[in-house]
């Protein structure tokens, strides 16, 4: 391996650049900024991203390993690095007002949005273990601190440390199995470790290794039986912070996962595929059953959002480019939706309610009908039905294990959206049939009627006319695997 | 021309929208301009009664674009006789639902029009969508605003209700999708070409053990919607507690898409596994009729009745349809329209008692022929066109498959026949009680009698009933086609038959049917003997 690192390295991560820099002008804006005018920061935070998504640009159709194989710039990182992008400015917007009534100070929290983000876009250009773990860690770090940041909040508080405890925990046991695969491999990157592992196929240690990778980020993902942490955390963080963390980090962690398995691991795809078949099933079922008797709107979604980490796991199950394709999609798809959800019960934090009970949303549609229709839309499109994005998503979901011969995977996943159903429905019916109203009149804030808005929109678009979506998933899915080699998927 | 069908799909959205524009506090323009919409609706669908052309291509008024090109899938319309009929149903019971409301709905009338509308886009689509995921798509579309119709404005127990039919159908629906899926794999493999056009898929002719399970996912879609017994348990649930027009537009035409989806993708498509499957269909057929015909013998609640009787006249439709016979399809289709009709009218005329009584308990009425004689007039009308009695609709209907299951099972038929004597019963049983009398309940002396607006609703509902029954002609003409259509590919030994006796028109054929009475006599579709159907005999 040559040494040193060369110039065009730094030209092929300008985006990360860009983001670290931002990062830093929003700290030193802080101090900077009288307190009073602290509330501008949300603009230096959103131009930070609006600038790394700009930055984005040149790389369009790059395919390159930067810093002799550290780091991949190609369609997919590209794919993943827009979700982050977005979803990071859509929960910025959402934080203005948010902030304002629990009285945290801006600074701090948008530097470590920025600094989640910037960890979740190493995540998905990682190729190299050291990468990845690096990526993870710094998202993992600014995300314990964000789920602690109302810190006159007893729940805010306890969510953190549940969170920190149990993530440290999760990272012990991936670590372990990282060290694992650098052992059996002798190299830490992904692309040498897959052809070293070619031979390896059926080692009962390569398989150990295999197990602890899949806990650790089952842990990351929020898979049944390693979802414990995630109701405790979604209710108690804040509000905004509970949408980036099950957005950004969700889709992260699953392009941690595809890059670690399918192009890590191609040889153990038998053992993976089978172990992530199990958490499929476990974890939509659970999921789902879960979140048909909770009163709370966040522990609810984060129920739900526990099923939806099930769907997802069956286009990895499928393994095929189909599959990869349709994780794609949907994360893409269940950001806005996801995103949207929360934003909704963003609005209906007043200074006088706390707005995450079924109860507060109850006559909603009278009094904000806007909102309300925004989250029915939310609500049918988590739930899977058309003309949302959500049922594209789904259809690319099912149609990958039905054509990778899933069958059971397919109907049990199927169902699991009939139950689903059930509990998104029982918002709305909060919204549209009950009459009794709480507290005062919830209204919009231009940003959130921004961020409503624009979840609206792609939640429609994407539903009724998906193409651009497909296509450039359908690139992005392609190339995953070093220019030039074989696909890493069969 | 070309985008005729587009726009009787989207005029009742289009609707939607301007009523969205418009003042929820404005009630009385908000109800006009549902009305208009309903009837324009109904208005643009009118010509495609008379531009469909009986003897042209299998799908007429075509409509194809790409729509996701990169899985296949094509905004792709087309009608036959088949979706014809239904689509002109559609629209017909749309106008009749949006018009009964006028004084029944008075709580959010804003959101109740714009619902209805959509329903009616979603219904007509499905009718038209001859691209298999544009059809789930507008299937689904459909749950979500009638959810809405019975959980708002429906009566007590709407919310249970709601759910229950909101889950019930969606089950069935996501399983049906898997089915579409595997039929677009399967397709695939055996041509290189990702598509969701259901013409292709017609022809395709797929391994019979995948036609088994395609079936089953199917049937649990369908089956649901229709609905067979064991799943119909939503349906009297659901028809109870919605508001009347619900009930109507329920009956007339949610019913109708599972039976449409039988004989537009079932059958066709899975012709070897429709056969396998028949004995099944057949024993559910039977046991609808009879035990939904029972359990509606014992009704107290007159809505809970017609709903039990909509279970026992599906399921005769569905064994007509089962009969796999160019008759009984024929039957089947004729009586779908006929069930449509019937029972949307006898719908209505239960929700009008409830609009001035506020109850549905038939021991509450009595004697109403004195008070309503309009209202008891149409009600008899209804309730013979429902059991069936010669020279109105539903004779038709079920002479036509009681001829056609009798072709292909004698005790099929002797099930069937029973199924429309106990209809008999418990249609003159619930007649007696409401109507006849003295009129004992203080509460029913000063009932009104139907005002204009109310009898506008039954005005074409009567006139079908009677056109039906007399003349049916027009109608098999137009269904020929389409039945041809579907028996060649799952019944192929009928289809010899039935192309002797229906050649394809020659030059000559057609100079010569330029004179009516031969152009009646060709249209004659045959029945499983080849010889002409029953009316001109």
């Amino acid at each position: 391996m040559p040494p040193g690192i060369s110039t065009s390295d730094f030209y092929y991560i300008l985006p990360e650049l860009v983001l670290t820099a931002g990062a830093l002008v929003v700290l030193i804006a802080d101090v900077l900024l009288p307190r009073e005018r602290r509330s501008a920061l949300s603009w230096v935070t959103l131009a930070a991203v609006g600038a790394t998504l700009a930055s984005l640009l040149p790389f369009t159709s790059t395919h390159v390993e930067v810093a002799h194989g550290l780091l991949a710039v190609d369609r997919f990182a590209l794919f993943f690095k827009i979700v982050f992008l977005v979803a990071a400015a859509i929960t910025v917007l959402m934080s203005v007002r948010y902030l304002a009534i629990e009285g945290a100070s801006p600074g701090e929290y948008y530097f470590l949005i920025l600094c989640a983000t910037l960890g979740m876009m190493v995540m998905a250009g990682g190729i190299d273990l050291i990468t990845i773990f690096i990526g993870l860690e710094t998202m993992a770090v600014s995300f314990y601190i964000l789920a602690g940041f109302i810190k006159p909040n007893q729940r805010s508080n306890e969510a953190a440390v549940k969170y920190f405890l149990l993530g440290a925990f999760s990272l012990g046991i991936l670590l372990y199995g990282m060290s694992l695969m650098y052992g059996l491999s002798g190299t830490t990157n992904l692309r040498v470790m897959a052809t070293s592992f070619g031979a390896m196929a059926g080692d009962s240690r390569l398989a150990l290794a295999v197990i602890l990778v899949v806990a650790g980020v089952g842990f990351k993902i929020a898979a049944v039986p390693f979802h414990m942490w995630a109701p405790d955390v979604y209710e108690g963080a804040p509000t905004p912070v509970t949408a980036f963390l099950s957005v950004g980090s969700k889709a992260a962690s699953f392009a941690m996962l595809i890059r670690i398995f399918v192009e890590g691991l191609p040889s153990a795809s038998e053992d993976w595929r089978l172990l992530f078949w199990v958490l499929s099933i476990a974890t939509m079922t659970v999921g789902n059953f879960a979140a048909v008797t909770q009163t709370n709107v966040k522990r609810m979604l984060a129920y739900s959002s526990i099923a939806h980490a099930g769907y997802v796991l069956i286009g990895i199950v499928a393994g095929t480019s189909r599959g990869i394709t349709a994780t794609l999609v949907y994360l893409m798809v269940y950001s806005f939706m996801q995103l949207g959800a929360f934003a909704v019960v963003v609005m209906l934090r007043r200074a006088d309610v706390v707005g995450d009970e079924l109860k507060d949303f109850s006559g909603l549609a009278s009094r904000n009908p806007f909102a309300a229709f925004a989250m029915l839309l939310f609500m049918l499109s988590l739930g899977g039905i058309p003309p949302t994005a959500g049922f594209m998503g789904k259809f690319w979901l099912f149609s990958a294990a039905i054509d990778a011969h899933y069958y059971w995977l397919a109907l049990i996943g199927v169902l699991n959206s009939a139950v689903s159903l059930y509990y998104y429905i029982r918002i709305v019916v909060f919204m549209y049939v009950k009459k009794e109203t709480l507290g005062s009149e919830p209204t919009t804030s231009p940003t959130l009627a921004v961020v409503l808005a624009v979840a609206v929109a792609a939640t429609l678009v994407l539903g009724v006319y998906p193409q651009l979506l497909f296509n450039v998933a359908a690139a992005s899915a392609r190339t995953l695997g070093a220019a030039g080699a074989t696909a890493a998927l069969r | 021309m070309s985008y005729y069908l587009s726009i009787i799909l989207f005029t009742p959205l289009a609707g939607a929208f301007v009523l969205l524009l418009v003042n929820k506090e404005n009630e009385n323009a908000i109800r006009w301009i549902a009305n208009v919409v309903a009837f324009l609706g109904f208005v643009v669908s009118v010509p495609l009664w008379f531009w469909f052309d009986p003897r042209g291509a299998d799908f007429q008024f075509v409509e194809r674009a790409a729509w996701i090109p990169s899985v296949g899938a094509e905004y792709f319309l087309g009608v036959d006789g088949l979706s014809t009929l239904l689509i002109l149903l559609t629209t017909l019971m749309g106008t009749i639902a949006v018009l009964s409301s006028w004084t029944a709905i008075t709580e959010r009338v804003k959101e109740y029009y714009i619902f209805l509308l959509v329903l009616q886009t979603g219904m007509l689509g499905a009718f038209m969508s001859l691209d298999f995921l544009l059809f789930f798509l507008f299937w689904e579309v459909m749950l979500v605003p009638m959810y809405f119709l019975i959980g708002i404005w429906g009566s007590a127990n709407r919310l249970y209700s709601a759910i229950k039919f909101f889950l019930y159908t969606l089950v069935g629906s996501v399983v049906m999708l898997l089915g579409i899926l595997a039929l677009y794999f399967a397709y695939h493999v055996q041509t290189g070409v990702y598509t969701f056009d259901v013409t292709q898929y017609q022809k395709a002719g797929f391994d019979a053990g995948l036609q088994w399970w395609v079936f089953l996912a199917f049937f649990l879609g369908f089956a649901i919607k229709v609905p067979m017994f064991p799943f119909h348990t939503w349906l009297p649930d659901a028809h109870t507690d919605a508001p009347t027009a619900g009930s109507v537009i329920l009956a007339a035409v949610l019913l109708k898409m599972g039976t449409y989806g039988f004989l537009r993708f079932s059958l066709p498509i899975l012709p070897d596994a429709s056969h396998r499957f028949v004995p099944m269909m057949v024993v559910l057929s039977i046991i609808g009729i009879v035990y939904g015909a029972l359990v509606a013998l014992a009704q107290k609640d007159w809505k809970r009745l017609v709903a039990y009787s909509s279970v026992s006249h599906m399921a005769l439709v569905m064994l007509g349809m089962f009969a796999l016979n160019p008759v009984g399809i024929t039957g089947s289709i004729v009586q779908q329209l006929n069930h449509g009709i019937s029972t949307g009218a006898l719908f209505l005329l239960v929700g009008i008692v409830y609009e001035r009584r506020h109850t549905r308990e038939i021991s509450e009425y009595g004697g109403l022929s004195k008070v309503m004689p309009v209202y008891a007039a149409i009600f008899l009308i209804m309730t013979m066109s429902s059991i069936g009695l010669p020279t109105l609709n539903g004779f038709i209907g079920e002479f036509l498959i009681l001829q056609g299951v009798f072709v292909a099972d004698k005790r099929w038929a002797a099930f069937a026949a029973s199924g429309i004597v106990l209809g008999a019963a418990y249609m003159l049983y619930l007649y007696q009680r409401t109507m006849f009398g003295k009129v004992e309940n203080p509460k029913n002396e000063r009932l009104l009698d139907l005002d204009n607006r109310e009898f506008a609703t039954f005005a074409p509902l009567l006139v079908l009933a009677v056109w039906i029954g007399i003349y049916p002609a027009p109608f098999l003409r137009r269904l020929e086609s389409s039945v041809q259509h579907i028996v060649v590919r799952v019944s192929p030994q009928y289809a010899a038959k039935y192309a002797e006796c229906n050649p394809t028109p020659t030059p000559d054929r057609v100079a010569a049917s330029s004179n009516p009475a031969a152009k009646f006599l060709a249209a004659i579709p045959c029945d499983a003997n080849g010889n002409p159907l029953p009316e001109k005999r």
